[in-house]
C-alpha cells in the first residue's frame, strides 16, 4: 500500500461538521457519501444563505424599484461577481447564469452552434463525454448540417492528442467541446494543450468543468478557453443554477437562446431588442436563491482553498487507489496519470447495481450504472460501472471503509 | 455476518442463476423476440419464444448483459413460462409484477400456482424500490415480444 499523505492543511473534521447531513444514519449505519461528483452535499452556509435570503430580503430582480428588490438584485448580481473572481474571468459580464451545465452547453450550441456556424463547419467532442457534452452536439449536426468528431479516449483514459490534432487537420473545426475532468474515468484533460491546439487550427475550445472545478482552481485566462460551463450542485451550492462563461466579444455576436423577459432592451408587437450581455441570455425570473447560495458556495470553496482541496483530493484518490487494486478481482477503469477524486471500477462475478446495492445496505452510496457516458462504456467493453467519489468532506477513513466492504462485497459474489 | 439481511434479496437460486443461467442463450429456432432495456442504468437483455404446435411457449432463451437480479429474473421467467399460452404469459406477468412491486399477490389462478412458486425468490425485490425494474425488464421484453412489439423498456414501470 502506498504511504498516506495526510493534508495538514485540510481539517477534515472541522469541515464534516460543516456539513450537517453527514451526521445522518443510513440503515443504521453512518452515512458514508461517496457520490459527491454525481451531486456534492451542502454546507451549512450555504444551507443558511438560502434560508435567510427567504427569510430577510426576497423579491424579484432587476425590475422592482422597492427595497426588497433592490436588495435581491444586489446579492444576486454579487453572485455574478463571485463566479468571475472564482473563474478570473476578465469581465464580470461574461458570466452567464444557466439552471446547471447541461443548459449552459445547450446555450452554446443553440446560440454560437446555429447562430455562427454554417453547414461544412465542424466540431469537435471526445470519446469521454458526459451525454450532455454529446447530445447537444448531435443536435446542432442533425438540424444545421455541422459535422461532427470525436476525439479517442486510450486505453489509459487520456485523450488521443494526436487522433486530435488528425480531427484539425483540415481547417474546417470551428469548436472543440471537451471535458476538463471526465466524470467516469477522473482523468483531468490538458486543457491548455487542447487550446493551443484548437487556436492554431482557428477553432475556440468550451471546456466542461463540471467535475473539474470542484477539485482544481480553474482560470479562463491562463487556460486560454473560449466558453467554459459548470454547474453549482456539485460545487456544494444549491441545485438549479449552472454558469456559462464566455469570451465577451463572442458572447455579444451570439444571438439570444431564449426569449422573453429580462433579456430585452425594448419590445414592441413588430420587434425586440436584446439587453446587452450577460441578460440577453438570461431570460425570464432567474433562480435567485440559488444564485445566492451559491455565492456563499463559493465562499465555503475559497475559504477552504483550492490548494488544500486539491492536496486533499489527491491524498483520497491516491489512498482509494492503492487499496482498491488490493481487492482481488476487482478493476479500475482508467489509468491516466493526472486524475482525481473519481474512481469508476468493475468487480469479476458482481455486476454494478449489486455492487452498490450490497454496499448501501453498510450505509455507502455510490453511483452504479453507465455515468451518462455510454460511448466511453462502450470503449471500454463494458455496459455499467460502480463509481465513488470524493468531495472535500470524504475521510481517508471512509475510502477504508469502502474498500474493506468491497473485499466481502467481492466474497459475497464470488 | 455482514450482508446477512441481504439473503431476501440475493437468495441462493438467484445469485445461482444470475452466475449460470439455465437459459440464458438465444434460440437456434425461434418465432418472435425482442429486445428489452433499462435507459437509466444500462441494463439489457433480448428474449427468444419459440411455440409448440398447440401455440404454448416451448422455450424461452435469453441473452441479457445485467445485474444478478434481471439475469436470474430472465432466467427463472423462462422456466415459469413453458407450456403456456400468450394470453396466460401476459397474466402471469402482471402476478409477477404486483410480488416484485409489493412482496406478494392475492389470488393467483391455481393453474399459475406452479409458476408463481419458481418466481417467489424474487419477492424479496420488493424492498429494494430501485431494483424493481432489474426484476420486471425480462418480463417487458417477453411481454413485448408477444405483441411483436420488438422492444420494451422498464421505464414503462
Amino acid at each position: 500500500m502506498n504511504s498516506i499523505t495526510r493534508p495538514d492543511s485540510l481539517d477534515v473534521a472541522g469541515i464534516r461538521s460543516a456539513f450537517p447531513i453527514l451526521a445522518q444514519s443510513v440503515r443504521g449505519k453512518p452515512l458514508v457519501f461517496l457520490d459527491s461528483a454525481a451531486s456534492a452535499q451542502k454546507p451549512r452556509v450555504v444551507i443558511d444563505a438560502l434560508c435567510r435570503a427567504m427569510e430577510t430580503q426576497y423579491a424579484n430582480v432587476h425590475r422592482g424599484l422597492h427595497w426588497m428588490s433592490e436588495r435581491t438584485t444586489e446579492a444576486y448580481e454579487e453572485t455574478r461577481d463571485a463566479v468571475a473572481g472564482l473563474l478570473n474571468a476578465a469581465d464580470r459580464h461574461e458570466i452567464i447564469f444557466t439552471r446547471n451545465s447541461t443548459e449552459a452547453i445547450n446555450l452554446v450550441a443553440h446560440s454560437y452552434g446555429r447562430g455562427l456556424l454554417k453547414a461544412g463547419d465542424a466540431v469537435v467532442i471526445s470519446e469521454m463525454e458526459h451525454h450532455s457534452n454529446i447530445v447537444p452536439w448531435q443536435m446542432l449536426r442533425d438540424d444545421h448540417g455541422v459535422e461532427l468528431r470525436v476525439i479517442p479516449v486510450s486505453d489509459v483514459g487520456e485523450l488521443d492528442l494526436d487522433a486530435f490534432d488528425a480531427c484539425l487537420a483540415d481547417g474546417r473545426v470551428r469548436l472543440v467541446a471537451v471535458t476538463h475532468m471526465s466524470n467516469v474515468l477522473g482523468t483531468y484533460t490538458p486543457a491548455g494543450e487542447i487550446v493551443t491546439r484548437a487556436h492554431a487550427a482557428g477553432a475556440l475550445v468550451l471546456l466542461d468543468g463540471s467535475q473539474a472545478i470542484v477539485h482544481r482552481r480553474v482560470d479562463v485566462q491562463t487556460i486560454g478557453c473560449d466558453f467554459y460551463v459548470f454547474t453549482g450542485h456539485k460545487l456544494y451550492g444549491p441545485t438549479g443554477i449552472g454558469v456559462l462563461w464566455g469570451r465577451r466579444g463572442l458572447l455579444e455576436r451570439m444571438p439570444p437562446f431564449l426569449g422573453g423577459g429580462d433579456m430585452i432592451s425594448s419590445v414592441t408587437m413588430e420587434r425586440s431588442t436584446w439587453a446587452e450581455v450577460p441578460h440577453k441570455f438570461e431570460a425570464g425570473t432567474p433562480a435567485i436563491l440559488e444564485a445566492i447560495g451559491l455565492k456563499a458556495a463559493i465562499g465555503f470553496v475559497e475559504d477552504v482553498g483550492y490548494e488544500a482541496i486539491g492536496r486533499h483530493e489527491q491524498a483520497l484518490t491516491q489512498h482509494a487507489l492503492a487499496r482498491l487494486d488490493e481487492i482481488e478481482g476487482l478493476h479500475i477503469i482508467g489509468a491516466a496519470p493526472d486524475r482525481g477524486g473519481v474512481i469508476s471500477f468493475v468487480m469479476d462475478g458482481a455486476h454494478a447495481h449489486d455492487v452498490a446495492t450490497l454496499l448501501d445496505r453498510q450505509g455507502i452510496a455510490v453511483r452504479a450504472g453507465h455515468h451518462c457516458a455510454e460511448p466511453l462504456m462502450q470503449r471500454f467493453g463494458i455496459d455499467s460501472t460502480a463509481r465513488a467519489s470524493f468531495g472535500v468532506y470524504t475521510s481517508l477513513e471512509e475510502v477504508d471503509v469502502l474498500a474493506d466492504t468491497l473485499a466481502r462485497v467481492r466474497e459475497f459474489f464470488k | 455476518m455482514m450482508f446477512e439481511d441481504l439473503r431476501d434479496l440475493y437468495q441462493e437460486v438467484i445469485l445461482d442463476r444470475g452466475r449460470h443461467p439455465r437459459n440464458g442463450s438465444r434460440l437456434a429456432a425461434f418465432d418472435v423476440r425482442a429486445k428489452g432495456d433499462n435507459p437509466m442504468c444500462g441494463d439489457r437483455v433480448e428474449v427468444f419464444v419459440a411455440w409448440d404446435d398447440a401455440g404454448k411457449v416451448a422455450k424461452v432463451g435469453f441473452e441479457a448483459r445485467g445485474c444478478a437480479i434481471s439475469v436470474a429474473s430472465a432466467d427463472l421467467m423462462a422456466d415459469s413460462v413453458a407450456g403456456l399460452s400468450a394470453a396466460e404469459v401476459r397474466d402471469l406477468a402482471g402476478y409477477f409484477a404486483t410480488l416484485a412491486r409489493k412482496g406478494s399477490a392475492d389470488d393467483i389462478p391455481a393453474r399459475f400456482a406452479a409458476a408463481i412458486e419458481g418466481l417467489r425468490a424474487l419477492a424479496g425485490v420488493h424492498e429494494y424500490p430501485s431494483r424493481v425494474k432489474c426484476a420486471t425488464l425480462p418480463w417487458h421484453a417477453l411481454v413485448a415480444a408477444l405483441d411483436g412489439a420488438g422492444e420494451a423498456s422498464s421505464e414503462r414501470d
